[in-house]
Formats: C-alpha cells, sequence, structure tokens
C-alpha cells in the first residue's frame, strides 16, 4: 500500500508536535509496509529518510499546463480575499480594497506559473498565502506521482486544500487528520474563521476523518457538522528510540512541580499558579516552575508576583530539545492543566521519564492515560490537592512513575499505524 | 552676602546580574555580569570619570579655591574602581586633597533601605562612611539618600545619625508654591537642613544640553549664568544636582559639556553675584525659611518624583519584600560573603529595570536597562535572590549545627562561595553591624572557619 501524505514540518526543524507526530507514524507505516510519499513545504535536506520518501514542494515549478489546476485557482482564491482585513473600513471601501486585491493576486499567481516558490514553512504573515501555494504545488506533486500512491493524507488544515486539490485531480481517495481544531486554539469568540472555513472544506471533502482523540472527534461532529461515522479518533502514539536516559544533578533540594508548554491560554497556565498558591500555603518544600513561552507569559509573571510566591515559582522562558529532557529529569510532578488540548504529547514524555503527571480531563491523551492523575482543568483545589498528595505521599507518587512508565512504554506507533493502514484499506475499497 | 550655588554630582555604577537561569540555582552562586561591569566601568572612566576629574582639578586650582564641588559616591562604584580602575580612585583623592570637594554621605548599595529596614539602612551608611574614610581620608558630614528619596521619617533616621545637612528633590507636589532656591529644615527633625534640587537648571544640563530640537540649543555659560541670575533674583541658593556620568556618558563629549563646564564656573566667578558653595557650607552660610512636610516619599525620579520607579508594580514589591524577608536570619550570621551579595542585591537599579512606566520615562528607564523588558528583569532577579535564600537558609542550619559540638564535623563542605572579591581592606569591612546581636554566634561562626 502507498500513500501520498501532505505535512507541514517535518524534524528536525519543527515548531510544534505536529512534526513529532508526522515522523512516529511515517515509521509506524513503514514498519506496516506502508509507503509513504511525504511532501512538505520546505525542506532542509537533513530530514531522516529512512522511512519516507520526502518531497520537497520548494523544489517542484508549478505546472501550466494543467488546465485543472487553472481551474483550481477559482477554489483557492477564498483564501486570498481573507487575508487583508482591516478594522473600521465602511462596506464601499471594503468593496473596492477587496476587489483590487483579488485582481492583484490573481496576476502575482500567473507569474508563478512555471516558477518554483520558495516556502519558508514556517507560521508566519503570509501563511494563508504559503497554504494556498501548498495547495497549488500539491496537486502539481499528485499528477506528477499519480501512479505511485492508493490514498492521500493530510496533517492539519494548513494542507487540506493540497490535499482536496490531489484528490480532485486524481481520483484518489483522501484521508484528513485532525491533529488540532480552532477551538482548541482560541476561545469560541477569537477563533480564526478562515482556518475555520479551511478545516470544514477539508473534512467535508475527505472520506475519512481521523482525530487524535474522542475528544477532538466530537468537535469535529459537533462544532463542524462532520458525519460521526465519517471520524475515526485514532490517539497519538510518542518515539522514545534514541533517547537515552539523561542523569541529571538536581540543582534545588526542594521538590520541583513543572509546567510545561506555550504559555497560552489554551494551556491553562493560570490554573498552574492559582493551584502553586494553594499548595505553597500548605507545604513550602516545593519549587513550581513554568518552562515555555507564549503570549500570557508576562500576565503569569505578574501574576505570580502579585500573589507573592516568586520566590519560589520560577521561569524558564523557551526551552529547547535537550533543555527540555533536563526539565524533566528535574520534575517531580509534571501538569498540565490544558483548557482544551487535542491530546497532548508532554505528560507522556513526562511519564516516559518516571515523572508521575496530573493532566486535566479536557485533553484527549486522557483517554488512554490510565496512570496520570486526571483533573478538570479549573478545579484548581483538586489540582492542588492531587500536586500535595504526589509530593507528601511516596506511595502515590511511585505508582504513577513506576505505572506511568511501563504504561506509555506500552503505546507504540507501530499500534498506531496498524489502525491507520486499517482505515486506508477501508476507504480505498470504498471507492472501487 | 553672594547668592550660592551647589553643585553634586552623583557617582554609581550597579553590580549588573549576569544571565541566571532556573538551572543555576543552587549549583553556582555568582551572580555578577563581571564583564559588563568591567567593560561599562572602563568605558565611563575613560569617557567621564577621568577627564571630568582633570577638569574640575585644573578649576579648582586655576580659581584658588573659588570653585566647589560635592560628590556622592556609592560603595558598589568604589568596589568596581577598586577592581577595574583604581587610576579614578587615585583622581577623586587628588580633588579630595584640595580641600574643595565635599564626598557626601549616602547608604553603601546606593539601596532603598531606608524605606524597608532602618536597621540596614544605618549599617549601609556606616559602612559608606567607613569606606570613604578609607579612601579619600575625609568624614562625611551631610548625607545624600539613593536617588534623593526623602521623607520626614528619613529626615529623622538622618539627623539621628548625626547629620545636620541633606540633599533632595524640589518636588513640585511637594513645595507648591515655595521656591526650592531656599535652605529648608525636617519637619519632624528641626536641626536638619535640607537642601533642594533646582530641576529646572539641573535638568538644562543633565538632560537637555545636547538636544538640538531644544529652543535653547546651544547652551552657552553667559546664556545659563543668565538664567541662573533671574532664577535666583530673590532667592539664596540654587542646588544643581546630577548624575556625574552626565559628563562625557550621557551628554558626549562631542556636544561641547567639557567647554561648558570649563567655562561656566569662571564666567560666575567673574561675574560674581554668585558663589560656589558645598552642601555644608550652604547649610551653615544660609538660614532655614521654614520647614517642609513630605509624609510619602519623594524623589528626584521621573515625572512623579516618587519611588514608584522602584516600587511601583507588583513585580518590584514582590522581588523587593522576598529581599528583606532574608533581613532576619541573615542577623545571625556573620558571613562576609553573604552579606555583601544581599547589598548587592539591594542596589535600586535591580528594581529600576522592572519599571512598567514604559510610556512616560521610557526612554530614560531604556537606556540604563540591560534587560529587554521588565518581566525578564524580573525572572532573572529571582532566579539569583532564590539561589541566594538557598545559602541563607543553609548557612543558617550550619550554624545551628555548630551550636551542637558532638556533630560539628557534620557542617557539609559549603559550596563555593561567591568569587566575589570580599571587600579587601579592613576598614571597609568594618561596618559595625549585627554585631551586639549576635556576638555569641559570631564566636561560634569563626572557629566553623578555621
Amino acid at each position: 500500500m502507498r500513500v501520498l501524505m501532505f505535512g507541514w514540518e517535518f524534524p528536525p526543524h519543527i515548531a510544534g508536535g505536529l512534526g513529532t507526530a508526522c515522523y512516529g507514524m511515517t515509521k509506524g507505516l513503514a514498519y506496516n509496509d506502508v509507503d509513504v510519499l511525504f511532501v512538505m513545504p520546505s525542506a532542509s535536506g537533513d530530514e531522516d529518510e529512512s522511512a519516507v520518501k520526502i518531497i520537497n514542494a520548494s523544489d517542484v515549478a508549478i505546472d501550466t499546463v494543467s488546465a485543472t489546476v487553472d481551474e483550481f485557482l477559482g477554489k483557492v482564491q477564498f483564501v486570498h480575499i481573507g487575508t487583508n482585513m482591516i478594522p473600521y473600513v465602511d462596506p464601499q471601501d471594503f468593496t473596492t480594497m477587496v476587489e483590487e486585491e483579488r485582481k492583484r493576486q490573481i496576476k502575482s499567481f500567473r507569474v508563478q506559473y512555471g516558477q518554483k516558490y520558495k516556502f519558508s514553512g514556517k507560521y508566519g504573515a503570509n501563511l494563508m498565502e504559503e497554504v494556498a501555494r501548498y495547495a497549488m504545488v500539491g496537486a502539481t506533486i499528485a499528477m506528477q506521482y499519480k501512479d505511485q500512491f492508493d490514498v492521500i493524507h493530510a496533517h492539519d488544515w494548513l494542507t487540506y486544500l493540497a490535499g482536496i486539490a490531489a484528490k480532485q485531480l486524481t481520483g484518489k481517495p483522501l484521508v484528513v487528520h485532525m491533529h488540532a481544531t480552532s477551538y482548541d486554539r482560541a476561545s469560541d469568540d477569537q477563533v480564526d474563521t478562515r482556518v475555520v472555513d479551511l478545516e470544514t472544506k477539508g473534512m467535508m471533502a475527505a472520506d475519512k476523518v481521523m482525530a487524535v482523540s474522542e475528544l477532538t472527534r466530537n468537535i469535529c461532529i459537533n462544532r463542524y457538522g462532520i458525519a460521526p461515522e465519517k471520524v475515526v479518533a485514532v490517539h497519538n502514539a510518542v518515539d522514545f528510540t534514541g533517547r537515552e536516559k539523561i542523569e541529571v544533578e538536581r540543582n534545588v533540594k526542594e521538590k520541583v512541580v513543572t509546567f510545561l508548554g506555550r504559555v497560552t491560554y489554551q494551556k491553562g497556565p493560570e490554573y498552574f499558579i492559582e493551584a502553586a498558591a494553594k499548595v505553597l500555603k500548605r507545604c513550602r518544600n516545593v519549587r513550581f516552575v513554568m518552562a515555555g513561552s507564549g503570549d500570557m507569559l508576562n500576565r503569569c509573571i505578574r501574576h505570580v508576583a502579585r500573589l507573592g510566591i516568586s520566590d519560589r515559582f520560577h521561569f524558564t522562558g523557551f526551552l529547547r530539545g535537550k533543555e527540555v529532557h533536563k526539565m524533566f529529569a528535574l520534575s517531580d510532578v509534571y501538569v498540565m492543566p490544558s483548557i482544551s488540548e487535542p491530546f497532548g504529547i508532554s505528560p507522556l514524555e513526562a511519564m516516559q521519564t518516571n515523572v508521575p503527571s496530573i493532566i486535566s480531563k479536557q485533553s484527549g491523551c486522557a483517554e488512554i492515560l490510565k496512570y496520570a492523575l486526571k483533573v478538570d482543568f479549573w478545579d484548581v483545589d483538586a489540582m492542588s490537592d492531587v500536586i500535595y498528595g504526589l509530593l507528601q505521599y511516596p506511595a502515590i507518587a511511585s505508582l504513577a512513575a513506576r505505572c506511568g512508565y511501563e504504561e506509555v512504554n506500552s503505546i507504540k506507533w507501530n499500534d498506531v499505524a496498524a489502525k491507520i493502514k486499517g482505515i486506508y484499506q477501508e476507504v480505498i475499497d470504498a471507492s472501487k | 552676602m553672594k547668592k550660592s550655588i551647589c553643585l553634586y554630582f552623583q557617582v554609581h555604577q550597579p553590580a549588573r546580574l549576569r544571565l541566571y537561569r532556573f538551572f543555576d540555582i543552587g549549583k553556582d552562586s555568582h551572580y555578577y555580569d563581571d564583564f559588563a561591569n568591567r567593560t561599562i566601568l572602563r568605558r565611563v572612566a575613560q569617557k567621564c570619570y577621568l577627564p571630568m576629574n582633570a577638569l574640575l582639578l585644573d578649576l579648582i586650582e586655576a580659581n584658588k579655591g573659588a570653585f566647589k564641588v560635592a560628590f556622592s559616591i556609592s560603595g558598589t562604584v568604589l568596589e568596581q574602581f577598586d577592581r577595574y580602575a583604581p587610576e579614578v580612585i587615585e583622581s577623586f583623592r587628588k580633588l579630595a586633597q584640595t580641600g574643595n570637594v565635599e564626598f557626601l554621605s549616602e547608604t553603601y548599595y546606593h539601596s532603598l533601605a531606608s524605606l524597608q529596614s532602618p536597621i540596614e539602612f544605618k549599617n549601609q551608611v556606616l559602612k559608606h562612611k567607613a569606606a570613604i574614610e578609607h579612601y579619600f581620608g575625609v568624614t562625611p558630614k551631610a548625607f545624600r539618600n539613593t536617588e534623593l528619596i526623602y521623607s520626614d521619617a528619613i529626615g529623622e533616621m538622618v539627623y539621628d545619625m548625626g547629620f545636620k545637612t541633606m540633599l533632595t528633590e524640589g518636588a513640585k507636589h511637594i513645595m507648591g508654591w515655595k521656591s526650592p532656591n531656599f535652605v529648608y529644615n525636617c519637619a519632624q527633625a528641626s536641626g536638619l537642613k535640607l537642601l533642594l534640587k533646582n530641576s529646572s537648571l539641573s535638568d538644562d544640563i543633565a538632560f537637555r544640553f545636547s538636544d538640538r530640537n531644544w529652543a535653547d540649543w546651544p547652551l552657552t555659560g553667559e546664556k545659563y549664568l543668565s538664567w541662573l541670575k533671574a532664577a535666583g533674583q530673590n532667592d539664596d541658593i540654587i542646588n544643581l544636582f546630577m548624575d556625574y556620568e552626565t559628563f562625557g556618558e550621557h551628554q558626549k563629549s562631542a556636544s561641547g559639556i567639557f567647554d561648558f563646564m570649563r567655562y561656566f564656573p569662571e564666567a560666575v566667578i567673574a561675574d560674581g553675584q554668585f558663589e560656589f558653595v558645598t552642601p555644608s557650607q550652604a547649610a551653615k552660610k544660609h538660614r532655614s525659611v521654614g520647614e517642609i512636610d513630605v509624609m510619602d516619599p519623594i524623589s528626584w525620579a521621573d515625572e512623579e518624583r516618587d519611588v514608584t520607579a522602584w516600587l511601583g508594580n507588583e513585580l518590584q514589591n514582590d522581588a523587593f519584600n522576598k529581599l528583606y524577608e532574608q533581613e532576619e536570619k541573615l542577623a545571625l550570621l556573620n558571613d562576609e560573603a553573604l552579606w555583601s551579595d544581599f547589598g548587592h542585591l539591594q542596589e535600586s537599579d535591580h528594581f529600576y529595570y522592572m519599571c512598567t512606566k514604559f510610556f512616560s520615562d521610557g526612554a530614560v528607564h531604556k537606556y540604563f536597562n540591560p534587560y529587554d523588558t521588565p518581566y525578564e528583569a524580573f525572572i532573572n532577579y529571582m532566579n539569583v535572590l532564590s539561589d541566594f535564600i538557598l545559602r541563607v537558609d543553609d548557612a543558617i542550619s550550619v550554624s545551628d549545627v555548630n551550636f551542637a559540638p558532638a556533630k560539628k564535623e557534620k557542617a557539609p563542605a559549603k559550596k563555593a562561595p561567591a568569587k566575589k572579591a570580599a571587600p579587601k581592606k579592613a576598614a571597609v569591612k568594618a561596618a559595625p553591624k549585627k554585631k551586639a546581636a549576635t556576638a555569641k554566634k559570631a564566636t561560634a561562626k569563626k572557629t566553623a572557619k578555621k
């Protein structure tokens, strides 16, 4: 079985968990005898191609002869019109602006024909433009490799247009993978409607939708109106191969409770701070660390100062690579109080480092982790209670650490990939 | 009687902290960015301290005593001079020997101790006095608090320490209709005379001198003298207080600031209406015209002229409180390195970096700030402070162990003390802090050290 996979990033150059998940998944698929052609916007050449063949979209010229691509242009234009939203413009001005912008963009699109487009592969200001271009290049690639795959697999909304285009041009079945939804990224009133639009289009066009958890599956059904029988939950796994145990000398004698992740609304950092303050009232033999950066960081720092606990609550800023592992190794308790977390890979990493984890019930990984402690994100009392328990009663901490370690090591991409392979088979059979 | 001009220059450089991460806590107790501190001090010495000291010495000698100035030099910067630019101390000593230069008293660490702890405040003033005596052979008689911070309560403490003269800001919200160009006295200690900074005329030199958008640019000696005359028409004294780094560092040499300073005093002396006095002389010469009530502390900083530049937001307050919570424990310890770090962590500059008043006085705050944001400043400071607290607590438990003789050898090999050179000169460390309180423990400590 062969699959054409559209991704946005791939290790080693990653900004989020998407690349890591794609990497683990492709390795698992290779183990299950599935060949993967992995398309990404900007490959650097140092990606691990042992399990996949990587196609760098920046190296592919858009095919001018294909009339279908031209036809497809009409479908992607809507993305463009939305990119220059300016507040406080009266309707008439807005119409003119949009019209001008549309003309300009069609022109600039035509210039791109027959040329290669250098994708940044980042998540910058031109993201929407890159998404549209990626779709065009994706379509071209799909035509070029037409005979080398049986099914198309697109990861997250960034690649859905490319997936749709490939499906329309080749007639091969499409599977889209929801790693996160717009409703996880922002509170309800702040969702990016352009993204929601793309997500909906992708899921509508797909033959099957894979969601990283039941939680995400429910969002797909309830918020996006996708037919329940079309959405399947496929939980992530973690690939721990090649990770040696690092020995870190403890620098403080107190116990360390860690929050590690982006400091954004979705991750619930303020609940962590509140819980920390409660724990510190009862025992002083503990330090809290907030590792990571994000738009809530400064607000959190002020919050900590206002509570007067800054001698026991530390900030590390953004950590990368080794520092993350070091941070886990220094931790006694890991807390992930996410308000909405499609899956959440870091508690698995913590547990793999023998750190007992507390996760919110609103996170996808809570569905598969038996030995993580679960609380509602808003229940600061329960959270502080569990933190206190893990710090003060060695029995529960060692149980959670030992069993958690075994548990996460039994979650394998190979098994997940087998499930994915089954889904591929299903859509291939159905499309025949 | 001639009217007076009183010039006072503040000399201070903070002990800037290095990037200190969470991972360093408990592992590495060297807190200072030695490279930055040395580089900046050497630069300022070349651009400001050395040339300006030479210029002032020339002026004093050329005018045969008619020209006088006062300096306040923080202990922190003295330590840095000692380490990185001893020639600056030498040049100040030459100025001291002319007898026309007064050295003021202040807190050794340029700290905000006066706002929090009378005991620590006194310790630092005494430590500073010892340092000035040691380096310059003179005993300071007039007092100037960090950033000219003053309130009735602070005035009373200063008076109780034996000072008769204190310098502060002529803050508008305190003065109201009153002119800063007179000598006043403290409301709670009438024996303490107050010299008030004339902000407008001081800032003409300190902030506006090189500003080409300023309507009065360029500032010449005559022009400035005419302003002084206008301001002093019915008044007694004009107090020009500013940072010494104004000369050559804030106002670059190319702006002509050195030429201005060479010419302006001579213009004053030739004119004859004013004479230069030092703060102590001014207080002797002029009678107090009345007392000034200052309930809440004032300072010379920012538009508000209060202490919100250092203690104005929750970050600063929390850091400040956490720092002074250590004082009680430290009183039980006689550990030179700990006391030195405690002092340096008290420097007002650290709190200044955490200031969030970016919109009104941001420019000035930014200029002196090694951090990009107040948040970074806070995180870094708290990491350092956390390590410091660990050391204090360790030292306390070790000293407790020492009281139980049987367990003496259990005292663990302490981690390397801060590499900071402990004050070298016996005279400098003579500060008689907490001796009485802890004579017993001190002896116990000493035996432990051997």
